[in-house]
């Protein structure tokens, strides 16, 4: 301990100065909480200040990348057998769907041409690492190790083999956030596959569940319903599974039913996640971009 | 005595540690209870070495922590802040005070965390049920007693060596 005037009371001098200091400072904190609220004017010192702490998550992530690593090289001849077989099945399976999504693809774009409406089915993926590294305990965000260099921007959209993960929230330099579809503040536009009802499925927090707050009691949907992406939003990509109904509970006397579903994708156990550019969406950037060069 | 926590490394080392701490993944039943392992260096070195660190220190860390996290700029900045002024302007002298009275302090000031933490929340939008909020005061708390078990161990040896 240090010498008893020196932690003791201080002067009233000592006191003002510190009172100072910390209405300058909190003020500060409150000033930057402003800022990065409204507008997101604070996007370049985020990512500054993303890149100074960067080593602290490659060090949290090292250890289970590590590990990750090591069972893949030290997995049995045996196991790796299996494994192959299974995906040889599987890929056997999927090469069978293709066939007859490749006579649909051609079949569609014929319609579509007829209609005069654009196709774009074509779409680019990148394969990201979620970061081993938890977040706010009452949020569902993650962290992947993809950022600006990789071309990821805010709002891109993330898949896994299964449906819809969540979304880009914030781009650093090396690693971006994401925001589950679960997460309580998150909702997307969703259609029953079965019969194009449209709809919103909202987080509820829990990463097993979705809720469609603003489904009639008179609305066509039953339990085992697959909730495809409409594309309305503008941010993920049309016609990707989102979630199975699991529960419809008509409400009499009340204008909504409660109904809950089950996403699809794998959103507390996946490892990895596939970042989506859209061609749509591409193009519509590019356009906005060139409008606004335009305007200046 | 001085030279024992004369040096500012280990406080640097600890907070380093805490910083990790507070990222490291969790199974999904316990995450709730993680402690705000920041806020409980950063007051232990408070009280214990109150001259080593000070506002300014909380308010790096506080803004790492918001990077890490993701959180609004500067939301555990300030929750920071707030607890290392009032351990400074009314500081515990830990020889003369008793350790419940102590515990208590810490307790409070732990929860005065999380309160301003709740209440950027809230005017920012953002709900979390206030109720949630406990737990990772009493795992902080718990943390703290083991701190201070610590501490206690040391002062004593440090006595004896006298």
């Amino acid at each position: 301990m240090s010498a008893p005037g020196q932690t003791g009371g201080g002067s009233e001098r000592n006191e003002l100065a510190l009172g100072v200091l910390f209405v300058s400072l909190s003020l500060t904190c409150i000033a930057l909480m402003v800022l990065d609220h409204r507008e997101n004017h604070l996007e370049r010192v985020r990512q500054v200040l993303s890149v100074a702490v960067h080593p602290i998550r490659v060090a949290v992530d090292f250890p289970f990348s590590a590990w990750d690593a090591a069972s893949r090289s030290l997995t049995s001849q045996r196991e790796l057998l299996e494994e192959n077989e299974q995906l040889r099945r599987e890929r056997l399976n999927a090469n069978f769907q293709l066939q007859r999504l490749a006579a649909l693809e051609t079949e569609n774009a014929r319609l579509r041409a007829l209609l005069d409406s654009p196709a774009a089915l074509d779409h680019r993926v990148l394969v990201a690492e979620i970061l081993a590294v938890d977040l706010d305990p009452y949020r569902q965000r993650f962290n992947v190790n993809r950022g600006v260099t990789n071309g990821v921007f805010v709002g891109q959209a993330l898949l896994d083999a299964n449906g819809i993960v969540g979304q880009i929230v914030e781009v650093g330099p090396f690693t971006a956030e994401a925001v589950a579809i679960t997460d309580a503040d998150h909702a997307l536009p969703v259609r029953v596959n079965r019969n194009g009802l449209r709809t919103v499925a909202v987080g509820t927090g829990d990463s097993t569940r979705l809720r469609l707050p603003y489904v009639t009691n008179t609305a066509d949907i039953e339990v085992g319903d697959l909730l495809v992406a409409s594309g309305l939003g503008g941010v993920f990509p049309l016609g990707y599974p989102v979630a199975n109904v699991l529960e419809v509970r008509q409400r009499p006397g009340q204008s909504f039913a409660d109904v809950i579903a089950e996403p699809v994708s794998a959103l507390d156990r996946d490892r990895e996640v596939l970042l989506v550019w859209d061609a749509n969406r591409a193009t519509s950037a590019a356009v906005d971009a060139a409008v606004v060069s335009e305007l200046q | 005595m001085v030279e024992a926590i004369g040096s500012r490394k280990l406080p640097a080392l600890s907070l380093l540690a805490a910083l990790i701490l507070a990222i490291v993944p969790m199974p999904e039943w316990i995450a709730a209870f993680r402690p705000n392992w920041v806020a409980v260096v950063l007051l232990y070195w408070c009280v214990v070495a109150p001259d080593k660190l000070g506002m300014l220190t909380a308010l790096g860390m506080g803004l790492a922590l918001d990077v890490l996290t993701g959180s609004l700029l500067g939301q555990h900045a300030l929750a920071l802040l707030v607890i290392v002024y009032v351990c400074q302007r009314f500081p515990p002298r830990i020889r003369v005070i008793p350790l419940a009275q102590l515990t208590a302090m810490i307790v409070a000031l732990l929860a005065l965390y999380e309160l301003v933490l709740f209440w950027v929340d809230g005017t920012a939008g953002r709900t979390v049920p206030l109720i949630d909020r406990w737990a990772p005061v009493l795992s902080s708390a718990l943390v703290w007693m083991l701190a201070l078990a610590i501490l206690d161990r040391w002062r004593r040896v440090a006595h004896a060596r006298m």
